[in-house]
């Protein structure tokens, strides 16, 4: 069995809607291995989203304890969070959520900004991310002039450019047609065999989860631990 | 230094918004240049008062003559070094518009009472032994084009001739400089006795007198004694310092500080709302981006400091274009104005005083907008998107 990367113990999150409290987790558990890619599936509203913000270091639960390699997240300040965020997960989303006023080469080397990286060296590590996921070419184009599939690889190269150990991706070919999106699976795929990145990746798409090494169910703030088929 | 791309990017996101920006910043330290540039000018006779020197005028106003005959009492006074006197001559040259200030004065001693005025020997000799000879200023000399041996006539408008004429003419025997670049030399000086002699009325009085303090003596004991002497007279006087009496001067014109002072905080709190509203604009519009910006492990302080940066840069960008402008039309428009309004100069202090203000109003410019930046949510703002 592999090195487990991050655990969930007892985890629950609620949120306060006015008066009302609503449990979106309860009394959740959960062991990530290393090396994992890890589909989530479940309804909106399940809590998937959730479950990866609180992996992420974005959102911190009501009770119980997050843990991701040495780290207990739940006991870390919001300045802790953001420096842990910076070096040990890379974010993918489903809207690129690229920066528009820089092109290509200069989004993929922000996250290194928080580091004590040259700019030469800065620039070196971009071009090699944006290598891998095979844009190299379209560096100094701006996130209007790449298609869907290649703002999503971009937005793949900077969630790896600083080589974070997990990588947390909310639906991340729902803005994309299927050849795409099969591109960007294929990409994911890659990225987890053979750069030994862990993958857990919230999903709709059950054809999505397919690239997956096994899927977890999520529904009424509860993960069942069904593996798919 | 290294989010210095990402600030300038996002600075000029949307390029016309933040050009209006620009322009409006540009234009409210352009006003702020000119009008400390005509400021100094009102203030630079206080500035280069010496605190030695004393100036004795009527009690009542400066306008009213004191006689002649006070000068001896004056110098006999203990703790007065030496006395001079000068008076309000008020005419133009050619055209009313040409208007500076001319003084009948004391050639004997007049220089020796102001050592900042640099005129070669020989020309002040040749003032001297000149009944109607006169020198000015190099400012003058260079408005009009004037060298010496020249024919000055001046057009009277207070001190008509005993022959009813209204035109003195004068001689230049001199052109005088003064290393103090706060200083005026925009003046022209001749000699009282040629006044005296000419004049139709006014005989036997001058404007002001003006007298050095010996070393050791204390200047207010001297301007009080000064004072005594001549209380309950038809002529009180009020000796004050050269300072305090280039202050009461200027006061004639009204309070310029405060006039100054007005419409520049009037220009900057319409700045800072039109600066503020761009900032506020600007990060409203990208609340998703400043998420993701979070996201990948800015922090709160970094993210404050990223939309305070852009806020500083605009209100930088504009000021310093102002301030540029305004000092090449300041330049230009002491040299126009030279004559008639003396001392036209924008002075570091100014200068340094606008870049405080530009980074002030940047400040409060982008607080609210960079605060709401910082507290922004992550999970709020990305499900929003």
């Amino acid at each position: 069995m592999s090195e487990i990367l991050a655990r969930l113990e007892g985890v629950s999150r609620t949120y306060k809607k006015g008066k009302e409290s609503v449990a979106v987790l309860n009394e959740l558990d959960l062991e990530i291995p290393q090396g994992d890619f890890l589909a989530i599936m479940g309804p909106s509203g399940s809590g998937k989203t959730t479950l990866l913000n609180l992996l992420g270091g974005l959102d911190k639960p009501t009770s119980g304890k997050v843990i991701v390699g040495d780290d207990e997240l739940s006991s870390m300040s919001n300045s802790q969070l953001s420096s842990w965020r910076s070096s040990h997960v890379g974010f993918i989303f489903q809207f690129y959520n690229l920066l528009p006023v820089l092109n290509a080469h200069r989004n993929v080397e922000l996250p290194l900004l928080l580091t004590d990286f040259s700019s030469k060296e800065r620039a070196e590590r971009a071009s090699i991310a944006l290598d891998i996921v095979g844009l190299a070419e379209r560096a100094k184009h701006y996130p209007r002039e790449l298609s869907g599939g290649q703002e999503q690889r971009v937005a793949i190269a900077r969630a790896i450019v600083s080589d974070p150990s997990l990588l947390l991706c909310d639906e991340p070919t729902g803005d994309l047609d299927r050849d795409t999106a099969d591109e960007i699976l294929r990409l994911l795929q890659v990225l987890n065999r053979d750069h030994g990145k862990t993958i857990i990746m919230v999903t709709h798409d059950a054809q999505a989860a397919e690239y997956a090494k096994r899927t977890l169910h999520c529904d009424k703030g509860t993960l069942e631990a069904k593996e798919a088929a | 230094m290294k989010y210095f791309r990402l600030v300038w990017k996002n600075v000029w996101r949307k390029k016309i918004r933040t050009s209006l920006t620009i322009l409006s910043v540009l234009v409210a330290f352009l006003l702020f240049a000119l009008l400390s540039a005509l400021g100094y000018a009102f203030k630079a006779g206080v500035d280069v008062a010496d605190a030695e020197r004393l100036v004795v005028i009527d009690k009542i106003s400066l306008i009213n003559p004191i006689p002649m005959s006070y000068q001896n009492r004056i110098a006999s006074t203990p703790g007065v070094q030496s006395v001079t006197h000068a008076s309000w001559f008020g005419g133009f040259y050619q055209e009313p518009r040409n208007q500076f200030g001319q003084f009948p004065v004391n050639p004997e001693n007049y220089f020796d009472m102001y050592p900042e005025f640099n005129i070669p020997p020989e020309q002040l000799e040749a003032f001297k032994n000149n009944r109607t000879g006169a020198v000015v200023g190099q400012e003058l000399a260079t408005t009009y084009g004037w060298k010496v041996g020249d024919r000055i006539p001046i057009q009277a408008t207070i001190w008509t001739k005993a022959d009813g004429g209204r035109t003195w003419d004068f001689v230049l025997e001199g052109i005088f400089s003064t290393d103090d670049p706060r200083g005026s030399s925009a003046l022209m000086l001749f000699h009282y006795d040629y006044f005296e002699e000419a004049r139709a009325f006014g005989k036997g009085t001058v404007g002001w007198y003006v007298l050095r303090v010996a070393n050791g003596a204390d200047p207010v004991q001297v301007a009080n004694a000064i004072d005594l002497q001549f209380a309950n007279s038809p002529n009180e006087t009020e000796t004050s310092t050269e300072a305090a009496f280039a202050q009461s001067f200027t006061s004639q014109f009204g309070n310029i500080a405060l006039i100054v002072t007005m419409i520049l905080a009037a220009v900057f709190f319409t700045l800072l709302l039109v600066s503020g509203n761009t900032m506020s604009q600007s990060v409203r519009e990208r609340i998703s981006e400043l998420a993701v910006l979070k996201t990948l492990g800015f922090t709160d302080r970094t993210v404050l400091g990223i939309v305070l940066s852009e806020s500083i840069l605009i209100m930088m960008m504009g000021g310093l274009l102002g301030l540029g402008l305004g000092w090449l039309v300041v330049q230009g428009l002491s040299k126009q104005m030279a004559a008639f309004l003396p001392g036209v100069f924008l002075s570091p202090g100014a200068m340094g005083g606008a870049v405080a203000i530009m980074i002030g109003a940047g400040i409060l410019a982008g607080i609210f907008p960079a605060v709401k930046a910082m507290r922004l949510s992550i999970i709020d703002a990305l499900s929003r998107a």
